[in-house]
């Protein structure tokens, strides 16, 4: 197996893009990935891309072809396109995918990239689509929504670990303010624990402010063979370790709804795979989709103890300048949440990170990052590991 | 959700009747063809559960999904069957009787309806025990 290398990364403003299309958004977080690597279109041998539900966000289906055309890759040099698919983990699928197909030696240059377009349906046919990652007929048929399920999540974590409503605000507080400081931030300002608080209940005990927005978005890498990837770049970012795991589609089936099991596997078989521990790494891009998810997550990554996760943020070491940065990009609370790209944002900021390029939000010591993405309730859960040194 | 797709699995939603693999002991609701434990190897039979649970956990749905607007707000909760088996639900009482751990049983009620035009949707709902 060959080692492989990020050479190129670009995201879109993430937000409400009216004035743009599904197509546009691709094609420009596509081609700013091929500008930023130096690769003509004649050196790549494939893409692979993720996103949710082009069929109910935009009523498009065939989405790698479609992409593969109108990024001038298709009519003449015929390069084959993948769209991969797993709800909100599409993107970090996307990217595993690529890096399969350079680590056998079967592709060399790949793009891996992540879109969605959700603005363009009413708020309600973007709920009902994001729905469609849990159990529909087991979950949705009772009225389960998203924000349900992690309510639920929370309500248990609260009761069994004594963690507060305060300190699931402070996660959405932290990210805000890292958002703050991204240029491509959906909500570029900040927040306060008041404001979380004082913002209507959605389903108890999450309020609106608790929850990650609906987002438009791309995002794209260029991967290549770590070999060769200093003929493209003076700062390559090198896949330390890639991993994924499933666990039951509906939330009810799982042992604790507390810990994402997927979340544990993956994280387990990444430091597995980098033999690396979890105190190796300098920063961790995690899946906030509501902001108990991201006390969830740094505990089931390894980051904290079990059910100590709302103490440690309310105590900033999650913060940049904190004991693990986690989500300074603004994660999908502040950054944006468009679902088929946040795996590749996620991998573009620690790239960012890495190569010394994140202005206001840059840390001192970034040399090992970490992104998580998690699909649906936590039926897939997709770990990377990344560094500057090979 | 089509006609035939809820058709197929009415015995089961209005009557609560799941399985139980006979080689590991295990209960399912909802019902599974496949044991997790013993896949090939398990004997899959159909059971039906008296419905005593309890409630694991809950929330009160206040920005509802699709089709529940009018329900607004309505308890959803996971609730676990004194077999075993954990299923998601929603509880009937007011909002601020709802507790972790309370002891429900289960009655038939409409789920909800495909509009004007569609089919009532029938299904297990759960109540206090007491
Ligand atoms: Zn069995």
């Amino acid at each position: 197996m060959r080692d492989v290398a990020i050479i190129g990364v670009k995201n879109t403003n993430f937000g409400e893009k009216w004035d743009v299309s599904f197509r546009d958004i691709f094609v420009e977080a596509g081609a700013g990935s091929l500008q930023d690597a130096g690769v003509a279109g004649e050196d790549i041998d494939g893409l692979y891309v993720g996103n949710m539900s082009g069929g109910q966000f935009v009523e498009q289906e065939h989405i790698g072809a479609l992409i593969a055309d109108y990024s001038g890759l298709a009519k003449n040099l015929n390069v084959p396109s993948t769209r991969v698919e797993a709800a909100c983990a599409s993107g970090g699928l996307a990217l595993r995918q690529a890096i399969f197909g350079v680590a056998s030696g079967y592709q060399d240059i790949v793009v891996a990239a992540g879109v969605e377009k959700m603005t363009d349906v009413s708020s309600a046919v973007a709920s009902a689509a994001l729905a469609a990652a849990s159990d529909r007929e087991w979950e949705g048929i009772m009225g389960a929504t998203f924000p349900g399920l992690y309510a639920m999540i929370a309500r248990l974590h609260m009761h069994k670990y004594g963690t507060t409503s305060e300190q699931m605000a402070e996660v959405a507080v932290k990210n805000h303010s890292n958002g703050f400081l991204n240029p491509i931030s959906q909500y570029r300002r900040k927040i306060t624990v008041e404001d979380v608080l004082s913002s209507i209940l959605v389903a108890d005990p999450l309020h609106i402010l608790d929850c990650s927005p609906i987002t438009d978005g791309a995002s794209s890498l260029v991967l290549a063979p770590a070999d060769i990837a200093h003929e493209y770049t003076d700062t390559p970012v090198y896949i330390k370790a890639s991993s994924q795991a499933s666990d039951t589609i509906s939330l009810h089936d799982r042992k604790d709804i507390t810990t994402l099991d997927s979340t544990v596997a993956a994280a387990n078989r990444a430091y597995e795979m980098a033999k690396m521990k979890p105190n190796d790494i300098d920063l961790v891009e995690v899946h906030d989709c509501f902001t108990i998810a991201e006390i969830c997550a740094i505990e089931d990554l390894g980051f904290v103890k079990k059910g100590q996760g709302g103490s440690f943020t309310q105590e900033g070491e999650t913060s940049i300048g904190g004991k693990i940065p986690v989500n300074t990009s603004g994660g999908l609370k502040s950054c944006g949440h468009p679902v088929g790209a946040t795996g590749i944002k996620q991998a573009v900021e620690v790239v960012h990170q890495l190569r010394g390029e994140a202005g206001k939000r840059q840390l001192d010591n970034a040399n090992i990052g970490m992104t998580h993405n998690v699909g649906g309730s936590g039926a897939t859960a997709v770990v990377h590991i990344l560094a500057r040194d090979r | 959700m089509s006609v035939a797709r809820f058709w197929r699995k009415q015995v089961q939603r209005y009557n609560l009747v799941g399985t139980h693999c006979k080689s590991c002991d295990e209960y399912f609701y909802p019902p599974r063809n496949m044991c997790p434990t013993c896949r090939r190897n398990g004997k899959i039979e159909s059971y039906k559960f008296n419905g005593d649970g309890e409630v694991i956990s809950f929330t009160v749905i206040r920005t509802a999904a699709v089709g529940f607007e009018h329900q607004t707000p309505y308890i959803l909760a996971i609730v676990q069957l004194k077999e075993g088996p954990k299923l998601t639900t929603q509880i009937s009482c007011g909002i601020d009787e709802i507790y972790l751990g309370m002891k429900v049983k289960p009655v038939f009620r409409k789920l909800g309806d495909g509009g004007e035009k569609g089919m009532i949707y029938y299904g297990t709902k759960f109540i206090a025990a007491e």
